[in-house]
């Protein structure tokens, strides 16, 4: 039965409308998926168990705590390392290694520093454009560098730039490579509201325009409401589950200010932090993990709260 | 320490520094060293081949730039091949750990064997004194450019390595584009480093053989009894030495930047 589903005869996929496929075959599919770090002693379980179906086209984001495993949840989809267990599909074919085709924003910008805010983004659009003219891959990275306002500063090289301004370059780069499925880890985390409201509106803008798939990291649950189809929230480590989805109801385009005063919204985003602060923050010992949770080497009192926007 | 700092300090300072051996000295030559030539006797001496500093009058006797001039081609010779070779080696040092663990012993046994000690191999290996000396220069001061190559290569952060694999980049486009770059720092910390053993060499490689040169002239005007020419050379050495290594340390202050 899943192989059939895995594989449907190649006359069925090509006569069928796209939105028949879109519904029955999930685009990206996580499948008891477990990574653990460390050998040994050391070895610590970070994601435990992970089942994830992500439509194509979905806009699907993920709030956690700080060193939950989010990173290294977005690493596994990007292909950068594999499970331990488990798989992870795309397209119907196990992820086995990265593609430009799932365009990575890295949550540390990893811009290369010997190379300026243009060329940083040219190393990736020349490589996968290579058919274009010099001319129109040169407009296309222009045009990337003012859509993150960063003209000015396109000939400066990333020590020059500030922690937002960074994050701008490596959203930009991402962007430009105009990836299949966009991997936003915690994209707009350094940024000041004003940019980052506007960076939103650009993600939700280029995400509306080509119904790209999105996987969004963030430590901001109004953020995750404001632009997501479904809220996923992400239980503290170590050997961290996803909570129960969140469908996000709400009418589009959603305006930042009127949707607070939403009473839906509000509902919304307390059933996030409902499962953030009890369930996912304090792992109930199930019967056949006690013992893996046994050693707890961290106290809840230091972990994190998820940032939220109050008004 | 609170010293205070005054205007024009970075050129009085050194200079009192140069003044107070220079005295050091002359007080010496008068005192305990009696074979020591003064100062000025050395400048006296020293004069035609400072005033004329290229001029050729024979084999053995030219302008002590000339002299310089052809060890700093017998240094060029022997640190390029230091750096073609060391380059490359640092390169897959930094990037197979097999091959780090199969030569790291006998790298560090090679490493502190001294220039006396190549030459004689070095010429039973060439039969003749110039490429002897070359293969002493580059064998000697190969080793801090591999060294530092490797360092530089393991220190690549993984972020840089994961665009390059993000972007399908072939293996010779990461080398070109990510490692390299990458590396350049620390394989210019290397070259610098490299540099200043070549040119410790090159007076002990000229000495033994006797070829014309700075380290050539020294030992033939020590056999002279000339010995304000040995002071001459000393400081030759020592001065051009420093010019390389400043010039080398601007092009990697530069390349610093890039690191941060
Ligand atoms: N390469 C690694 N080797 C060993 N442990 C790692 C590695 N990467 C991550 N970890 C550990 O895995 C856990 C999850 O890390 P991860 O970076 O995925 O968290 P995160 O949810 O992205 O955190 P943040 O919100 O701070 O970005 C952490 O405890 C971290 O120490
Ligand atoms: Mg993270």
């Amino acid at each position: 039965m899943s192989a059939l589903l895995e594989s449907p005869p190649i006359t069925a996929r090509s006569t069928e409308p796209d939105y028949v496929r879109m519904s029955s075959l999930p685009f990206v599919k996580l499948k008891h998926v477990s990574k653990s770090y460390g050998f040994g002693q050391q070895r610590r379980e970070v994601l435990k168990d992970l089942n994830l179906d992500i439509a194509r086209g979905e806009f699907v984001a993920i709030v956690g705590y700080s060193g939950s495993g989010k990173t290294t949840l977005m690493s596994l989809l990007a292909g950068l390392i594999r499970p331990d267990f488990g798989t992870v599909m795309m397209d119907g074919r196990e992820i086995t290694g990265p593609s430009p085709e799932r365009g990575l924003v890295f949550q540390n910008y990893s811009l290369l520093p010997w190379l300026t805010v243009f060329e940083n983004i040219a190393l990736a659009v020349d490589q996968l454009f290579p058919n274009w003219s010099k001319e129109k891959r040169q407009a296309h990275i222009e045009q990337y560098i003012s859509m993150v306002n960063l003209t000015p500063a396109r000939s400066k090289r990333p020590h020059e730039l500030s922690g937002g301004m960074r994050q701008r370059v490596s959203v930009a780069r991402t962007l430009a490579m105009n990836p299949e499925m966009l991997l936003l880890d915690e994209p707009l985390s350094a940024l000041d509201a004003l940019t980052r409201a506007t960076l939103q509106d650009e993600i939700e803008q280029i995400w509306e325009r080509d119904r790209k798939t999105v996987l969004l990291i963030t430590n901001d649950v109004d953020e995750a409401l404001l632009l997501a189809d479904r809220v996923i929230p992400l239980s503290a480590g170590p050997g961290a589950t996803l909570g129960p989805a969140v469908e996000v109801d709400l009418d589009r385009p959603r305006n930042r200010k009127t949707v607070q005063r939403d009473p839906h919204f509000k509902r919304l985003r307390n059933e996030v932090l409902d499962y953030l602060l009890g369930e996912g923050a304090r792992k109930k010992p199930h019967r056949e993990n006690v013992a893996v949770i046994a050693p707890r080497d961290e106290p809840s009192a230091s972990r994190r709260q998820p940032f939220v926007v109050s008004n | 320490m609170n010293e205070r700092k005054f205007r024009g300090d970075w050129i009085v300072l050194p200079f009192l520094g140069i003044v107070a051996v220079v005295v050091l000295w002359a007080i010496s030559s008068k005192t305990w060293a009696p074979n020591l030539p003064t100062p000025w006797k050395t400048w006296e001496v020293s004069q035609p081949y400072l005033m004329k500093p290229f001029e050729k009058r024979g084999e053995l006797d030219q302008g002590i730039l000339r002299f310089t001039w052809y060890s700093l081609i017998l240094v060029a010779k022997g640190y390029t091949i230091a750096l073609l070779i060391g380059t490359p080696l640092g390169f897959v040092l930094g990037m197979s750990k097999m091959f780090a663990k199969t030569f790291d012993p006998i790298i560090q046994i090679l490493r502190p064997v001294s220039p006396l000690a190549w030459l004689p191999l070095g010429l039973v290996l060439f039969q003749k004194s110039e490429p002897a000396a070359i293969f002493t220069i580059a064998l000697c001061s190969m080793w801090p450019t591999v060294l530092n190559t490797a360092v530089g290569v393991r220190a690549i952060p993984q972020d840089y390595l994961n665009v390059a694999r993000v972007l399908n980049l072939s293996r010779m486009k990461t080398l070109l584009k990510i490692l390299l770059p990458a590396t350049l720092p620390y394989m210019f910390t290397g070259f610098r480093l490299s540099l200043g053993i070549a040119w410790l060499v090159i007076v002990a490689a000229e000495m033994l053989t006797g070829s014309p040169g700075v380290g050539g002239f020294l030992w033939q005007e020590y056999n002279s009894l000339i010995y304000e020419h040995i002071i001459l050379c000393i400081v030759t050495i020592g001065v051009i030495g420093f010019i390389l290594d400043r010039l080398m340390g601007l092009v990697e202050r530069r390349l610093q930047v890039a690191k941060a």
